[in-house]
């Protein structure tokens, strides 16, 4: 059975609608990842998780528990906010210790689980500083340290990385990760940030408008994406407006713009118009068998790869080629691309979903 | 943004003379050893402060003022920091009107205010009494008392109680080990400036004083309105001390522009 | 102690703000609607106030003269104490508002500061200087500008000039707010384009402070009009305003329905003035802030 359930939770305030019909379920010691982008609910599900906010219908239950109406003192959730909401008036260890003080936790002890918690965050020694006087970094390794030093069943962070600079979240995913696997800890994260859902996460579920587009590992999420919005949402993608000729055992034959492609489904019934997609790093320059011949409009260098936009009858296509040392041709030459069919999807339109575009 | 030039700064100087005059000039006139007032004077003594305190109503009168003064600023806190959280922390519907009854007696003129203590305690023959005086001066402070305590209240991180209710704590336990600590700088703010403000008023206690409960303001401004002599000159020379050292204390402690203007630094 | 759904809040806000909700209701919203039926009451010299309904102190005082006389010379003073204000105030604070750290937070503690100190400690040190035989005279005659001593305290003028003096912070106060809001790079961009620094003075930092100008002009105003110890020490009893009549009905001639009906007037004015002109620069000034 699953550490932790959501059963048909929704949230309604007044006319609008939050969440609707969320389940979900988390497997003890994995690290999901709400991965979403603004307003889609997903802070707002890590709320009622944590007892902050009461659902307007459904269950949660935790290890078999029904926590749905439990006070949020009472879950034993540890939390990690965005603005690490430390409390300025206490020390470090003041802070870290607070849970275990609500537990009455002997004094000596608690000083060993402190200093156990903030060895463990990398802070050893700074127990005795205020928050004030650390920086942002280190107010966030805190702000961790506090919600396990109590050792909680279940783990929430909110958008914890969202106020760190770009080189040091690269390195905090890494740290989280491994102090999460470490612990075992049962973790929800919550992020608009796909780069960090995708390193640290065993699986991600991807928000919209309330309810989940998605489920699945993050190799899945990248390759196999199941909405369009999903397949917008997560790395850039080509994407063509289609039609289905014909829906053979493997691939479904689609017409596209003059050209038939031929698309393998994956079992998934598609039929009339849908979009076909294929990810700019599928797509290479051919110098000879080429399917399609464009002229190249822009060309960036982004370090470790260059973007290209080429212009061909199919519109203009993203294409991502690894620096392998020579650069590609110019802006303004003639060039070939060629890709592989198995990297092609097709999804039915939707009414939300774009037809022809980028993302 | 630009820098003064020349024009700026002499300007600058034109007005801090214009606020400073008429205090530098009471602190000078307190040191004559005439016995009346004049500007310029010849010799300096310290006579008309050790007039003070052989002048008993005066230091009646102080006495009566600080007294005033704690109960009405601790009475005022003690009611202002709950409503301020109440509509810090809730949506419910009157709470802009309560907001706006709780700071009018800012708006209404201190003579209305007056008058309408006067006629009220008159009717209850509560005319001479201490506690009826203090009631009054709660009035006039809990609006700064209580918009201090709502600036603190406002700009708490609401997330700090949510951590601390997520660590275990009881919805009490937060309130006490994390809330209050983390306002009490506003609310500390809040009590000296409803005591200055409480032992500064005139014009509405003015109406509400009897021969029994006269504060020092109330007593000074008698006096002046008969005839000037040095001595008022002197009190208010000590009084000037007594306020720069509080504005400096309170100063320290929240920020004076923050309590003046109600704005977050 | 807080509701973190905030849903329903329930009877906790009422709760927690009852203590002073009762006081307030018992202390403040009674006495001023006794006020209001007291002014309704008839009054006799010889037996006091009586029951019994009538308009005539309101008659008495709209129709009366000497209260007209009262009312606008309240209304001048406060005018003039305002615009005077505005003229003084609010150049400072724009000096104020352009110094370094130091400095600024020194000249405001001055500036700011005194509104800390009794009104009759600031209005004794005006009678002292306005005196015929005080300061400011024996400066000017020093310096041959006049040859005898100017006439100030028991004038119009020198209630204006110590009002001023009173109340000029609140203009400071206003305006600083509003500066405190203004993005400073809006200043630089109107340089970039092209303005000189006059130019964008007048077109750019002017227009954007007026809301604090008014604010303040609304509170000097309405302090002004009420205004009693001033008045009453620097105006002395021959210049009267509306304040210090009201104190003489009440603690001189004892006629408390008239002077009630004189301050349920103030009221009336104070409010409408205050709320009226709010109203007024909230919709003038709603698109450019919120």
């Amino acid at each position: 059975m699953a550490f932790l359930t959501l059963q048909g939770i929704s949230k309604r305030y007044g006319d609008f609608t939050a969440i609707e019909q969320l389940d979900l379920s988390v497997e003890r010691g994995e690290l999901l990842s709400l991965l979403g982008p603004s307003g889609c609910g997903k802070t707002t599900t890590l709320q009622m998780v944590a007892g902050f906010v009461t659902p307007t219908t459904g269950r949660i239950l935790l290890d078999g528990r029904d926590i749905t109406h439990e006070r949020p003192e009472k879950r034993g959730i540890g939390v990690v906010f965005q603005s690490y909401a430390l409390f300025p008036h206490m020390t470090v260890a003041g802070n870290v210790g607070f849970g275990l003080e609500m537990r009455k936790v002997k004094r000596k002890e608690r000083e060993a689980r402190v200093a156990e918690a903030l060895a463990l965050v990398r802070l050893n020694g700074l127990g005795h500083r205020y928050p004030k006087e650390l920086s942002g970094g280190q107010r966030q390794r805190v702000a961790i340290a506090r919600a396990i030093a109590m050792e909680p069943e279940l783990l929430l962070l909110d958008e914890p990385m969202s106020n760190l600079d770009a080189k040091l979240r690269e390195e905090m995913h890494i740290e989280l990760r491994g102090i999460q696997k470490r612990l075992g800890i049962t973790t929800i994260l919550v992020t608009h940030d796909q780069v960090e859902a995708m390193t640290m996460s065993d699986r991600i579920a991807v928000m919209h408008r309330g309810t989940i587009a998605q489920l699945s590992t993050p190799y899945d999420a990248y390759e196999r994406p199941a909405t369009p919005f999903a397949s917008t949402f997560l790395g850039r993608t080509n994407a063509f407006a289609g039609e289905v000729l014909r829906r053979n055992p493997r691939c479904a034959e689609v017409s596209v713009a003059g050209a038939t492609l031929h698309v393998p489904h994956e079992g998934r019934h598609v039929d009339g118009a849908v979009n076909v997609y294929i990810r700019p790093e599928k797509l290479h320059l051919a110098n000879g068998d080429a399917r399609v011949r464009g002229r190249i409009a822009t060309r960036v260098f982004v370090g470790n790869q260059w973007l290209l936009e080429v212009e061909t009858h199919l519109g203009k296509l993203r294409v991502a080629q690894p620096n392998h040392g020579a650069p590609p041709p110019e802006e303004g030459d003639e060039v070939g691309l060629d890709w592989t069919d198995d990297d092609l999807r097709v999804l039915t339109q939707d009414t939300a979903g774009g037809a022809h575009g980028h993302a | 943004m630009k820098q003064n030039g020349i024009l700026g700064l002499v300007y600058n100087a034109f007005f801090l003379s214009f606020i400073i005059a008429p205090l530098a000039v009471v602190m000078l006139v307190a040191f004559t050893d005439k016995g009346f007032i004049s500007m310029p004077f010849e010799g300096a003594s310290l006579r008309w402060f050790r007039a003070i305190i052989e002048n008993g109503d005066i230091v009646a009168a102080f006495w009566l003022s600080v007294r005033l003064a704690f109960a009405a600023a601790t009475i005022g806190v003690l009611l202002a920091v709950p409503a301020a959280l109440a509509i810090a922390r809730y949506r419910f519907p009157g709470r802009a009107a309560l907001t706006s009854f709780f700071l009018s007696p800012m708006m209404i003129p201190a003579v209305v205010l007056g008058i309408a203590f006067l006629r009220f305690l008159s009717l209850l023959h509560l005319s001479g009494s201490f506690w009826s005086l203090v009631c009054a001066h709660v009035i006039i402070v809990l609006p700064y008392a209580l918009r201090l305590a709502l600036s603190s209240a406002v700009g708490l991180d609401r997330d700090a109680e949510r951590a601390a209710l997520s660590c275990g704590a009881s919805r009490f336990t937060a309130f006490r080990r994390v809330v209050l600590p983390m306002i009490r700088t506003g609310v500390a703010g809040g009590w000296v400036l409803s005591f200055i403000q409480s032992f500064d008023e005139l014009t509405m206690t003015i109406f509400v004083a009897t021969p029994g409960t006269t504060t020092l303001p109330v007593a000074m401004y008698n006096q002046i309105a008969q005839t000037i002599d040095p001595l008022v000159a002197s009190v208010s020379a000590v009084l000037i001390v007594g306020t720069v050292l509080l504005m400096v204390l309170l100063d320290r402690m929240v920020g004076l522009d923050r309590i003046l203007i109600g704005e977050a630094r | 102690m807080a509701t973190l759904d905030d849903a329903r809040p329930g009877a906790a806000p009422w709760l927690l703000s009852g203590p002073a909700l009762l006081l307030f209701i018992g202390l403040l919203l009674v006495p001023l609607l006794l006020t209001l039926m007291l002014s309704f009451r008839v009054f006799s010299d010889t037996a006091g106030v009586q029951s019994g309904f009538t308009l005539s102190n309101y008659w008495e005082v709209v129709s009366d003269p000497y209260y007209g006389t009262i009312f606008l010379r309240t209304a001048g003073l406060a005018f003039a104490v305002t615009l005077l204000s505005i003229v003084l105030g609010v150049p400072e604070t724009i000096v104020l508002a352009r110094m370094r750290r130091p400095w600024q937070s020194l000249c405001l503690l001055i500036v700011l500061g005194p509104l800390l100190i009794s009104v009759v400690v600031r209005t004794l040190g005006w009678q002292i200087l306005l005196g015929n035989s005080g300061v400011l005279n024996n400066v000017l005659q020093a310096l041959h500008i006049t040859d005898e001593p100017i006439r100030l305290v028991f004038t119009m003028t020198g209630m204006i000039i110590a009002l001023t003096h009173v109340l000029v912070p609140f203009m400071v106060m206003s305006v600083w707010a509003n500066m405190q809001k203004l993005d400073s790079q809006v200043e630089w961009a109107g340089r970039s384009l092209g303005g000189s620094s006059f130019a964008v003075f007048r077109r750019v930092v002017l227009p954007q402070i007026m809301p604090g100008v008014l604010s303040g002009s609304i509170i000097v105003f309405a302090l002004s009009a009420s205004a009693f110890a001033t008045p009453a020490l620097i105006g002395g009893r021959r210049l009267k305003v509306v304040a210090t009549a009201a104190y003489d009905e009440f603690l001189g001639t004892l006629n408390w329905p008239l002077g009630a009906s004189i301050a349920v007037l103030l009221l009336i004015a104070n409010v409408a003035i205050v709320m009226g002109c709010s109203r007024l620069a909230e919709r003038r000034f709603k698109h450019i802030f919120d």
